[in-house]
C-alpha cells in the first residue's frame, strides 16, 4: 500500500493506531479458519464512528479493501483479509452502554464479550441466549455479522432473533439507524435482516441493540446412552413430537464418545452408539414435568443408561461429555476442520450415518456432534495439514457432505457462514438467480466493493486493477503465507 | 549440543480458534494478537519457517508473556504453549539476541548458582534493610536515589533474620510414630524471605507424622533461569538437586513453593536425553509433590478450633495452570473451624510477579497487579492466602501500595497456626481439669 494512503489513515485515526509492522500483519493474516491465511496492508483502530465513516470514503477513493474484525473466531474465514485489504479492528469497542430493564433490552458497542454481555444482564436475572462454543472471546458484531447460533438455539433461535436495532456505517460511508425499541415497527423495508449475517460485506456495526427476555428460572440436566444414532434420533423426534422443547438436545456419536473418554476420562461407556445430553428450563413445575416425560420416552427407546441430575455440581458434571467434545476431538491430530452442515431434524440419523461411511469411504477420521435438537450438525475432520494428500481426501468427502445434507433439504452452513471457506458450495445451494440477487445487494450498497471483499461471493467483474499488496521482494520472502 | 530447532509438532498443534485470547493478561492490556498465546504461536512459526527474522518486536513480544500459562489451560487442543515460548526464549538467550541477556546472565550465574552466594546476597540485602536504610531515610538519601530503583527495591519482601535452612537440621523425627518419609526443598527464595514459611511447612508435616529430610547440599531448583532461556544453568542446578534428594530413599519430596515444585516435576522430561541421568530424574519428578497437594493425599489431620477470620485465596499461576492444583488448598483452607472463605474473582489471573518478570518488566508487571489488587479488595478478606513466594511478595506489595490492611500469609502458615491454637486450647483444658 502506498505510504501516501498509510499517511492519510494516520490523518484520520492518529498515528498510534495504524499497525503497519510485519509482527502486526502476521498475527492479523488469519482468524480460526484452518490453512487459511494473507497478510493485510495495515492494521486500522478507529475511534468513533466517524473515524469508520471516513476509512471507507477513503476506501472508495484510493480502492482498498476494508475487513472488519471482532476476535478473529470465526470459522469460514469471513475476517481472513485479502490482498489490497486493511484490517478494521473493532475489539477495544467494549462498552455495555445501557441495558434497560424496563424495555428488556441492552445497547452494546460490537466488541463486547458475547459471554462477558451474558454475565452482567445475568446479574439483571435478566437473558441473552444465543451462546455460540466460542462466547468466552467472540464479540457481538461478529455474532451478528454471522448471525451467530449455539446450544441454546432449538428453543430460543439465533443472533438475529435478538437483534432489534443497529447503527452502522455503510460501505460508502453513510452512517444511519435501524430499528429500535418497538417490538413492533413496519416502517419500510426490513433493512436490519439484510446486514444481519452480511458477513461484513454490506455494513460496519458500530452501536447493537438487543432483546432480553427473563432468566429461566430453573433447569434438569440428562445424559441419555443408546446402542445407535437411530434410536437416539428417534428420541429426538419423540420428545418433540410431545411438544416439549428443550433448551438443550445435543448429541455425540461413537467416534466423539471415545475420544472425549480418552481424553478427560469421565466413565463414559465407549460401546454405545450415541450419547443425548439434554436440558430443558423454565418454571420449576414445568421442567419437573417435561424431564419426567423425557425419561419416559427415553426408557421407551431402549435409552441402554440414563443419569438425571439431582444438584447444580452433578448437571455441570454431565455436561462435561458435550462441553469437552471438541477438545477432545482436538487433541487427536494437529488439524481439526470443524463443519457445520445442517438438515431438517428429522434427518438427523440418516445424516450422521451417511457422514460415517463417507469417512470409510475416504479413510479419514470424522467424529460427530451437534445441536440434534436443531439439526446442526458439526462433523469434525481430525487430520494434519501438512499431509497434503489426506487433505486432497478431506476435501472430497465434505464435497460429499455437502451434496447430501443439500439432497435432504438441508443447508452447506448452519452457523459459521460462508466467508472463503464455503464460496464454491453456495452455488451448490442457490441457484445462479439466487446468487445473483446477493450480488445485486452488494453492487447498489458497495459499487467499488471495499467492504469484507471476496467474501461470500466472487463479484462477477473482479477488482483486479488494485495495487499489489506488497514489493516484489516482501512477496518473496513471505509467499509461503498466502495461500 | 542444543538444537534450536522447536518442535514443528508443538507449534501445529495451534488450530488459532482463539480460545486462549480472554485468559491472557496481555492481550488484555494491548488488545493486540500478537501480545496472546495464539498471536505469539503464529510468530514463532514465521521465525521457524524462516519468514521472519528475530525482530526486536518479536523478542520483546516473547518476554512480555509472563508465562503464566493460563491459555494451557482453556486450550482444546492442549498446545504446549509454555514450551514454545519457553524454546524461543531459549533461541534468543543462546544467540545472543536478549538485551537484558547481560543483567540475566548475571543474576543467574552469581546470584542463584549456589545457595551460598545467594544467601551472602540476602545477607547484603538485610543489612541493607535493617542497618542502612534506616540511615538513608534520615539523611534524606533517598531524594537523590531514582524513583525507579527504589520502586524495586520496594518489591523486595524483607529478609528473614534467620534462613530456614541455618534453623532446620538435615532431618527431624515426628513426635509419635512416623508414616512417611519426605524430602523438603528449602529453595533460594523462600529460605532467606519466608524462613517462617520454610519452618511452617515442616511443622505442618511433623505434626502429620512426616520424618523429614533436609538435604544440605541442595540448591535452588533453575526454574526462573529455565524461563528465561538459559537452560544450562538451570540443568546444572537441577543436577546438583537431583543427587541431593537421590541420597534418602523418600514416600515424597514437599515443596511449598508454586513455580519449584512445577518446575522439579518437569526435571524428568528436562533430562530425557541424558541417558545417565534420565531415571534418576524421572524418580525424583513423579515423588515431588506441591505442599497442598500431599497433605490432602495423606488426608491431613483437621484442627480442633475455632478461627474466626474472613479469608480468600490467590490461584499461583505454576500451581494452578501448570501442575493443575486448584481444589487441595481450598479444601485446606475450609476444612478450618470458623473460617470465612470468599472466593477471588478471577483467582487464576496472573498477579504480574511471574518470576521476576516484575524486576525486568516493572511498568507492565504493575498493571497486570492493579487488576489483582482490585479484585482482592473487593473480596473484603482480612487475609489473602497464596502458595508461591513470587506472588506473595508482589501481592504484599500492590495491598501496600493501596493502603490496605490485608495480610498475605502461605496456606501451611495458616493451618500451623490453627494446630498451635488447637494444643493450646488442648493443654488449657487439661490444666482446668
Amino acid at each position: 500500500m502506498d505510504a501516501r494512503v498509510i499517511k492519510r489513515l494516520e490523518e484520520i485515526v492518529g498515528r498510534e493506531n495504524v499497525l503497519t509492522s510485519i509482527e502486526n500483519k502476521i498475527t492479523y493474516s488469519y482468524d480460526a479458519t484452518p490453512s487459511l491465511a494473507s497478510l493485510p496492508e495495515a492494521i486500522v483502530i478507529p475511534r468513533t464512528t466517524e473515524d469508520i465513516s471516513q476509512i471507507l470514503k477513503l476506501a472508495n477513493e484510493e480502492n482498498f479493501g476494508v475487513v472488519p474484525r471482532g476476535s478473529g473466531t470465526g470459522l469460514s474465514g469471513g475476517a481472513v483479509p485479502l490482498p489490497n485489504t486493511i484490517i478494521l479492528l473493532m475489539n477495544r469497542w467494549r462498552k455495555i452502554i445501557e441495558i434497560d430493564t424496563e424495555n428488556l433490552t441492552a445497547l452494546v458497542e460490537p466488541g463486547v464479550i458475547t459471554a462477558q454481555l451474558h454475565q452482567e444482564v445475568e446479574r439483571k436475572g435478566l437473558f441473552y441466549p444465543p451462546d455460540p462454543g466460542s462466547m468466552t472471546i467472540s464479540t457481538i458484531g461478529g455474532n451478528v455479522a454471522e448471525n451467530a447460533g449455539g446450544l441454546r438455539g432449538l428453543k430460543y433461535g439465533v443472533t438475529k432473533n435478538y437483534v432489534l436495532g443497529l447503527e452502522v456505517v455503510l460501505p460508502t460511508g453513510e452512517i444511519l439507524n435501524i430499528g429500535g425499541k418497538n417490538v413492533k415497527d413496519v416502517a419500510g423495508y426490513n433493512l436490519k435482516d439484510v446486514l444481519i449475517g452480511s458477513e461484513g460485506t454490506l455494513a460496519v456495526f458500530t452501536k447493537i441493540l438487543l432483546k432480553l427476555i427473563p432468566k429461566p428460572q430453573s433447569s434438569r440436566t440428562m445424559l441419555a446412552f443408546f446402542d445407535s444414532i437411530k434410536t437416539a434420533g428417534k428420541t429426538v423426534s419423540d420428545i418433540i413430537a410431545n411438544h416439549i422443547t428443550p433448551a438443550t438436545l445435543e448429541f455425540l456419536d461413537n467416534v466423539t464418545i471415545k475420544c472425549v473418554e480418552d481424553y478427560a476420562h469421565l466413565g463414559l461407556p465407549t460401546n454405545v452408539g450415541a450419547l443425548l445430553l439434554i436440558e430443558v428450563d423454565g418454571h420449576p413445575a414445568q421442567v419437573d414435568e417435561e424431564a419426567r416425560k423425557i425419561e419416559e420416552i427415553c426408557r421407551k427407546n431402549n435409552a441402554t443408561d440414563l443419569k438425571v441430575a439431582n444438584s447444580e455440581t452433578e448437571a455441570m458434571n454431565l455436561k462435561t461429555a458435550r462441553r469437552s467434545a471438541f477438545a477432545a476431538l482436538a487433541r487427536v491430530k494437529p488439524t481439526t476442520i470443524l463443519e457445520d452442515a445442517t438438515v431438517p431434524r428429522s434427518f438427523v440419523p440418516e445424516m450422521v450415518e451417511k457422514i460415517q461411511e463417507i469417512a470409510n469411504k475416504y479413510q479419514i477420521i470424522i467424529g460427530n456432534f451437534g445441536h440434534a435438537g436443531d439439526g446442526n450438525l458439526h462433523p469434525t475432520a481430525l487430520t494434519d495439514e501438512r499431509d497434503k494428500e489426506e487433505m486432497k481426501r478431506v476435501e472430497q468427502a465434505f464435497e460429499e457432505i455437502f451434496d447430501f445434507a443439500l439432497k435432504l433439504g438441508g443447508t452447506i452452513t448452519g452457523e459459521h457462514g460462508v466467508g472463503l471457506a464455503k464460496r464454491r458450495f453456495l452455488e451448490k445451494q442457490y441457484n445462479e438467480a439466487g446468487i445473483e440477487f446477493m450480488r445485486k445487494i452488494k453492487r447498489a450498497l458497495d459499487p467499488n466493493g471495499v467492504l469484507n471483499p471476496g467474501k461470500i461471493f466472487d463479484l462477477i467483474n473482479p477488482r483486479c486493477e488494485g495495487r499489489l499488496p506488497l514489493s516484489r521482494e516482501e512477496i518473496e520472502k513471505y509467499k509461503d503465507l498466502w495461500v | 549440543m542444543f538444537d534450536l530447532k522447536i518442535p514443528p509438532e508443538l507449534i501445529i498443534q495451534c488450530m488459532h480458534c482463539g480460545m486462549c485470547l480472554p485468559v491472557c493478561p496481555t492481550y488484555n492490556l494491548t488488545f493486540l494478537e500478537k501480545s496472546s498465546p495464539r498471536g505469539r504461536i503464529r510468530l514463532v512459526k514465521e521465525v521457524e519457517d524462516g519468514n521472519l527474522p528475530l525482530t526486536e518486536d518479536f523478542i520483546n513480544e516473547m518476554y512480555f508473556c509472563l508465562d503464566c500459562q493460563a491459555c494451557q489451560t482453556v486450550c482444546p487442543a492442549g498446545v504446549k504453549y509454555g514450551k514454545i515460548v519457553e524454546s524461543a526464549r531459549i533461541k534468543i538467550f543462546k544467540l545472543g539476541k536478549d538485551k537484558q541477556a547481560f543483567m540475566k546472565k548475571l543474576i543467574f550465574k552469581f546470584v542463584f548458582a549456589s545457595n551460598s552466594l545467594f544467601k551472602f546476597f540476602a545477607r547484603i540485602v538485610r543489612f541493607y534493610q535493617k542497618k542502612l536504610k534506616p540511615l538513608a531515610f534520615n539523611f534524606g538519601l533517598y531524594e537523590i536515589i531514582p524513583k525507579k530503583l527504589l520502586q524495586i527495591e520496594e518489591l523486595a519482601p524483607e529478609i528473614s533474620d534467620k534462613f530456614s535452612d541455618e534453623i532446620l537440621p538435615e532431618v527431624l523425627k515426628p513426635n509419635g510414630e512416623a508414616k512417611y518419609k519426605v524430602g523438603f526443598l528449602t529453595g533460594c527464595f523462600m529460605n532467606v524471605m519466608y524462613s517462617k514459611i520454610n519452618i511452617d511447612t515442616v511443622e505442618v508435616l511433623l505434626e502429620n507424622n512426616c520424618e523429614v529430610y533436609i538435604p544440605k547440599e541442595q540448591v535452588c531448583c533453575g526454574s526462573v533461569m529455565a524461563h528465561y532461556g538459559d537452560i544450562e544453568t538451570a540443568k546444572k542446578l537441577a543436577k546438583k538437586n537431583i543427587v541431593a534428594f537421590s541420597k534418602y530413599k523418600l514416600d515424597a519430596i514437599v515443596v511449598n513453593s508454586a513455580g519449584c515444585g512445577a518446575f522439579m516435576k518437569e526435571y524428568g522430561e528436562l533430562f530425557e536425553d541424558d541417558k545417565e541421568f534420565r531415571e534418576k530424574a524421572e524418580n525424583i519428578s513423579r515423588l515431588t509433590k506441591d505442599v497442598n497437594e500431599f497433605l490432602c493425599e495423606i488426608d491431613f489431620k483437621r484442627p480442633d478450633v475455632e478461627l474466626n477470620l474472613k479469608v480468600t485465596y490467590h490461584d499461583a499461576c505454576h500451581l494452578a495452570h501448570t501442575q493443575r492444583i486448584t481444589a487441595q488448598p481450598r479444601k485446606i483452607i475450609k476444612s478450618l473451624n470458623g473460617i470465612d472463605f470468599v472466593e477471588l474473582n478471577e483467582s487464576t489471573w496472573c498477579c504480574g510477579s511471574a518470576g521476576i518478570y516484575n524486576i525486568l518488566r516493572y511498568e507492565d508487571s504493575m498493571k497486570i497487579l492493579e487488576r489483582k489488587i482490585k479484585n482482592i479488595l473487593e473480596t473484603n478478606a482480612e487475609i489473602v492466602l497464596t502458595a508461591n513466594p513470587g506472588c506473595h511478595a508482589q501481592i504484599e506489595y500492590g495491598l501496600k501500595k493501596a493502603n490496605a490492611n490485608i495480610k498475605v500469609m502461605h496456606p501451611v502458615t495458616i493451618l500451623n497456626l490453627a494446630y498451635k491454637l488447637s494444643k493450646k486450647s488442648m493443654e488449657e483444658k487439661v490444666d482446668t481439669a
